[in-house]
C-alpha cells in the first residue's frame, strides 16, 4: 500500500516537474524579451533627434533654466544609470510621470488603451466573421467568380491608403448620409454620463443600462472599426484561402470524398478543422497589430487611443510616455503569443 | 445548424439590429453650449505659474482673473481693471499699489482677498517655472518677494528694481502668469512644499467666467460657467473644446453641426467651408511672426548692403497669395499689428535687380554657398524653398537643412547657422517682449550665452538699438513710448540682419449663429464669456 502511494507521488512529481520547467522557461523568455524591448526603446529614445528639455522649457528659455530642467530629468547621469533607474521603476509598475501633461503614464495608458481595445476587438470580430468564410469559400471554389471578388476585395484592402479610405468613409456615411456618428467616441450630449469601469464605452454603458449611450457609442465605433476590420479581413481571407487550398489537395480529403461524405462536411469538419491552428496565429497577429493602435485611423476619427498617444508623445519628446506605451504594446504581443500557444494545445492534440 | 453557423447568424442579426438602431447625427449643438474643435495636444499644465502654451492660455484666460486684463470687446484699449479696482504709482515710479475689488469670489466660494494676490504673484516667482521671467525681469526673486510684493489691508503693493513704464508692468500682469489663484484651496493641496504646483497642473482654483470640469489630455477640455462671475453669468453654460487634429475632420463636424467652431482648418478646407450653408469664416490677426535671420559671424552676411539685399530677395506677395493664402499677411516689423507701438510700414518687395546692385556694391563674391536651418514645418520649408529660388537668381546657392527642433534650434542657439527660417510669438502683450529679443543684446560675446535673445543668436551688435530698447521700457508716457518703438523699428527694418516677413492670421470657421467670439488678437487668448448663439 505504502509502495503504491509512493509510486503515485513519484508520478505526480514527475508530471509536475516538466510543467514547472515549461512555465519557468516561458517566464524567463518573457522577462528577457521585455528587458530587450525596454533596452532597445530606451536607447532609441536617447539617440533620437528630439529634446525632452526643450519640449518642457520652450525654445526661448535661458541656459540656466535649460540646465536646471536637464538635471531635474536626470539626463546628466550616465545613460546606463538612467536605464537602471528606469528599469527599477518599471518593475514596480511605475512608468513615471508624463513629461508633458504631468500625469502618471500608467493613468494615461489606462485611459487610452481601452479605446483602442474596443476599436481593435470590434475590428477583429468583423475581420474574422467576414474574412474566414470568404477565404474558405474562395479556397474551395478556386478560380470562380467569388474567388475573383475575394481577391479584388483583399487587394483593395491591402493597397488603399487608410487615410483616404477613412476620410471618404466619414464624408459619405457621416457627412452626406448621416448614418453614423462623426469623429470622437461619443456625441457631446452623451459624454460623462456613464461611470467609467472598464474604459470601453460599449461595455460600461451596457453594464449601467444606458442603452442610448450604447447606441451612440456604437454609431461612432462602427465606421472606424469596419475600416480596421476591412484591413484585417483582407489579410485573414487571403491567408485562410491559401491554408484551405493546401488542405483541399491533401489525400485525406480525397479519401473523405471517396467515402461519400458531403462536400460541406469535407470542408468544415475536415479541411477547416485542420487549419484552425494556423488561423489562430494569423488572427492573433492581426489582432495584435490593431491593438498597437492605428495612428492614422485614430487621427482621422479623433479616437483617443494608444497609437496616437504614443505618436504624440514621441513627437513631443515625452519619453516616459513612449516607453510606457511601448512596454504595454510589447506585453500585448507576448500575451497574445502565450494565448495562441494555449489554444494550440487545445486544438492540436499533437502539441500536448 | 452547427456552432459556427449559429455564431455567424447571431452576429449578423446583432449587427443589423444595432446599425438600424443608430440615431442620425444631431443637427446642432444646444443653445447654451459652445463646442469647439481645436488642437489641444500642446497643453502640458494648467498651473498659471507654469502654463506657456496656446491651448493652455485659452483655458487660463477663461478660468483665472488677473489684477488687470483685456476687454475682449475692445482689445486695443489695452489693460483694464479686473481684480484690481484701481492703482496708484509712487513718486519714484517703482511701486504700484493695487486696491482689490470688494465682493469677488473664487469658484470655491472663498472671497478674493489681497492675500490671494500676494500669494499668487510670490508663488509664481518662487516656483520659477518657464514663464517666470515675465515677473522676474522686474527684479523679483525668491529672496526679495517678501519685501517687493506685499499687502496692506485691502491693497497689494509691488516694488520693482527700476521705474519701469507702468504700461510695461501692467501689460505683463495680463499674461497667464498673472492669474490669481485661490490660496486656501491651493495650499490644501500642497505636496512636498510645491505650493500646490503638482495639483494645479491638472486642476484649477480660479475665479474667472468658467471653472474647469475636466481636462482629458489630447481628448477634451470641458468648462462650466461661473454663475457668480463679476460681469454676470456667461450665456454659454458649458464650453467643450474637443481635440480634433485633422482639418478635414474638423470641417465635417462643423458642416454637420456637431461643433460650433473649427479653429484649425487649412486653406483648402477654409475655402470649402466658406461655401457651406450656415458656416461663416472669421479672420483675426494673431501675434506670431515669420522671419529670416542672417548670422553676423559670416563675413559676407555682416555687410550692411548684403543685409539690405536679402530684404529685396523675399517674394512677400507671391508667398502671401499662394501657399500662405489667408493664413499670413505681409508684415515687416517686429511688433505685431495691434501692439502698442506697432507700425504698418512694409517698404520692401521682391526686386532682384536692386538686390544685385546692393550685392555688387558690397563686393559679394560669385558662387557662394549658404546654409539655412529650417524646422520640419510645411510652411517654413516652403518659405525656405522660395527664398532658395530667389537667391539662385543672384548667384547664391542656399542649402536647406531641415531638422527637428532639437537639431536646428541647438545650432541656432549656438550661433552656427548662416540663415534661419523662424517663427516668433510674443510672450506677453507688451512691445518689450519682441523688442527685448530682436533689438536687445547687451553682450554680443560668445561667452555671454544669451541664448534666449534672437539678436545674440545671430551675433548682431545692434548698433545702439540695445540702449534705445532699454530706454523705451522705462518711458512712462504711453504715446512717447509708442513713438520710441516706431523709431526703433524704422532703424531695425533698414539695418538689422532680420527679414520679418509675415504676421499670422487665424481663420476660424464657425456656425453662423455664433456671435462675439474673440480669439484674443495678437495680445491675449480666446474669450468664451461674451459668446452668444
Amino acid at each position: 500500500m505504502a509502495l503504491a502511494e509512493s509510486k503515485r507521488e513519484g508520478r505526480k512529481r514527475a508530471s509536475f516537474a516538466p510543467f514547472l520547467k515549461t512555465a519557468g522557461s516561458s517566464l524567463l523568455s518573457v522577462a528577457v524579451t521585455m528587458l530587450g524591448l525596454l533596452l532597445v526603446t530606451f536607447i532609441i529614445g536617447r539617440v533620437m533627434p528630439i529634446d525632452p528639455v526643450l519640449a518642457i522649457v520652450g525654445e526661448r528659455a535661458s541656459k540656466e533654466t535649460y540646465d536646471a530642467v536637464y538635471e531635474q530629468l536626470g539626463l546628466d547621469r550616465p545613460i546606463i544609470v538612467q536605464f537602471f533607474y528606469y528599469i527599477s521603476d518599471v518593475v514596480r509598475g511605475d512608468f513615471g510621470m508624463s513629461l508633458l501633461n504631468a500625469r502618471p503614464v500608467s493613468e494615461d495608458i489606462a485611459r487610452v488603451f481601452p479605446a483602442t481595445l474596443e476599436l481593435a476587438t470590434l475590428g477583429t470580430i468583423f475581420g474574422v466573421l467576414v474574412g474566414v468564410p470568404l477565404g474558405v469559400i474562395a479556397g474551395v471554389r478556386r478560380g470562380s467568380w467569388i474567388d475573383q471578388i475575394a481577391r479584388v476585395v483583399a487587394l483593395v484592402g491591402y493597397s488603399m491608403p487608410i487615410f483616404w479610405l477613412g476620410l471618404m468613409g466619414l464624408l459619405i456615411f457621416y457627412g452626406i448620409l448621416g448614418w453614423v456618428g462623426g469623429p470622437g467616441r461619443l456625441d457631446i450630449f452623451y459624454q460623462d454620463i456613464v461611470p467609467t469601469r472598464t474604459g470601453m464605452i460599449l461595455i460600461d454603458s451596457a453594464i449601467s443600462g444606458h442603452w442610448d449611450v450604447f447606441r451612440n457609442a456604437f454609431s461612432h465605433l462602427i465606421l472606424p472599426a469596419s475600416l480596421l476590420g476591412y484591413y484585417s479581413m483582407a489579410y485573414i481571407s487571403r491567408m485562410t484561402r491559401s491554408f484551405i487550398l493546401e488542405q483541399m489537395s491533401a489525400e485525406y480529403i480525397i479519401t473523405a470524398r471517396v467515402k461519400g461524405m458531403s462536400e460541406r462536411a469535407v470542408i468544415w469538419r475536415h479541411a477547416f478543422r485542420n487549419i484552425r491552428v494556423q488561423l489562430i496565429t494569423v488572427i492573433a497577429l492581426s489582432y495584435a497589430n490593431l491593438l498597437e493602435g492605428s495612428v492614422l485611423t485614430e487621427i482621422i476619427f479623433s479616437w483617443p487611443g494608444i497609437g496616437s498617444y504614443i505618436t504624440t508623445a514621441l513627437l513631443s519628446a515625452d519619453m516616459n510616455a513612449v516607453l510606457g506605451g511601448t512596454v504595454v504594446v510589447g506585453l500585448i504581443f507576448i500575451c497574445l503569443n502565450i494565448l495562441s500557444d494555449l489554444l494550440y494545445r487545445i486544438f492540436d492534440p499533437r502539441s500536448k | 445548424m452547427n456552432v459556427l453557423t449559429k455564431l455567424l447568424t447571431g452576429a449578423a442579426l446583432g449587427l443589423a439590429v444595432a446599425v438600424t438602431a443608430v440615431p442620425m447625427a444631431q443637427a446642432e449643438t444646444p443653445p447654451n453650449m459652445l463646442v469647439i474643435a481645436n488642437r489641444i495636444d500642446d497643453i502640458t499644465t494648467l498651473d498659471p505659474a507654469e502654463s506657456f502654451e496656446f491651448a493652455g492660455s485659452d483655458v487660463s484666460r477663461n478660468v483665472y482673473m488677473k489684477l488687470v486684463n483685456f476687454d475682449p470687446a475692445d482689445l486695443e484699449a489695452g489693460y483694464q481693471p479686473e481684480i484690481a479696482e484701481s492703482w496708484t504709482v509712487s513718486d519714484d515710479g517703482k511701486s504700484i499699489t493695487f486696491t482689490i475689488r470688494e465682493g469677488l469670489k473664487f469658484h470655491s466660494g472663498n472671497p478674493i482677498t489681497a492675500a490671494d494676490v500676494e500669494f499668487s504673484l510670490r508663488r509664481a516667482v518662487i516656483l520659477n517655472k518657464t514663464p517666470a521671467f515675465i515677473l522676474t525681469q522686474f527684479g523679483f526673486n525668491e529672496e526679495n518677494v517678501g519685501d517687493t510684493i506685499k499687502i496692506d489691508g485691502n491693497t497689494v503693493t509691488i516694488t520693482t528694481d527700476k521705474p519701469y513704464a507702468l504700461s510695461f508692468v501692467l501689460n505683463c500682469l495680463t499674461s497667464t502668469i498673472g492669474g490669481i489663484v485661490d490660496m486656501q484651496t491651493v495650499m490644501a493641496n500642497e505636496a512636498d512644499g510645491d505650493m500646490g504646483n503638482t495639483w494645479l497642473k491638472t486642476n484649477t482654483a480660479g475665479s474667472g467666467a468658467y471653472s474647469l470640469v475636466s481636462w482629458k489630455p489630447n481628448e477634451s477640455v470641458t468648462l462650466q460657467s461661473n454663475p457668480d462671475y463679476y460681469l454676470g453669468a456667461p450665456a454659454m453654460e458649458r464650453v467643450i473644446v474637443r481635440h480634433v487634429a485633422e482639418s478635414a475632420s474638423q470641417r465635417l463636424l462643423l458642416e454637420r453641426g456637431d461643433i460650433d467652431v473649427a479653429r484649425n482648418l487649412n486653406p483648402e478646407d477654409i475655402a470649402g467651408a466658406r461655401e457651406a450653408e450656415g458656416v461663416k469664416i472669421y479672420d483675426e490677426l494673431r501675434g506670431r511672426l515669420m522671419y529670416l535671420s542672417f548670422n553676423q559671424k559670416h563675413p559676407e552676411l555682416s555687410k550692411p548692403e548684403v543685409r539690405q539685399a536679402m530684404k529685396y530677395l523675399v517674394d512677400y506677395e507671391g508667398m502671401q497669395n499662394s501657399f500662405l493664402n489667408g493664413q499670413y499677411v505681409t508684415h515687416q516689423n517686429f511688433l505685431p499689428k495691434t501692439f502698442l507701438g506697432a507700425v504698418d510700414e512694409n517698404p520692401f518687395s521682391m526686386n532682384v535687380e536692386k538686390a544685385k546692385e546692393l550685392l555688387a556694391a558690397a563686393g559679394f563674391p560669385e558662387g557662394i554657398e549658404l546654409e539655412a536651418g529650417v524646422r520640419e514645418a510645411q510652411e517654413r520649408i516652403e518659405i525656405a524653398q522660395t527664398f532658395q529660388n530667389a537667391l539662385a537668381q543672384v548667384g547664391i546657392k542656399l542649402n536647406i537643412t531641415v531638422g527637428t527642433a532639437k537639431q536646428i534650434l541647438a545650432r541656432y542657439r549656438s550661433r552656427e547657422l548662416d540663415v534661419y527660417v523662424g517663427a516668433w510669438g510674443p510672450d506677453y502683450p507688451d512691445p518689450h517682449t519682441n523688442a527685448g529679443t530682436f533689438t536687445y543684446n547687451p553682450d554680443n560675446s560668445d561667452a555671454a550665452q544669451a541664448t534666449g535673445l534672437l539678436a545674440w543668436r545671430n551675433s548682431w551688435d545692434t548698433g545702439g538699438l540695445t540702449e534705445k530698447t532699454a530706454a523705451a521700457v522705462v518711458e512712462n508716457d504711453r504715446d512717447k513710448r509708442a513713438a520710441m518703438y516706431a523709431d526703433i523699428q524704422a532703424q531695425f527694418r533698414e539695418t538689422s540682419p532680420f527679414v520679418v516677413m509675415f504676421q499670422k492670421i487665424e481663420q476660424a470657421a464657425m456656425r453662423d449663429n455664433v456671435q462675439n467670439l474673440n480669439l484674443g488678437g495678437a495680445t491675449t487668448a480666446v474669450s468664451y464669456w461674451p459668446v452668444t448663439k
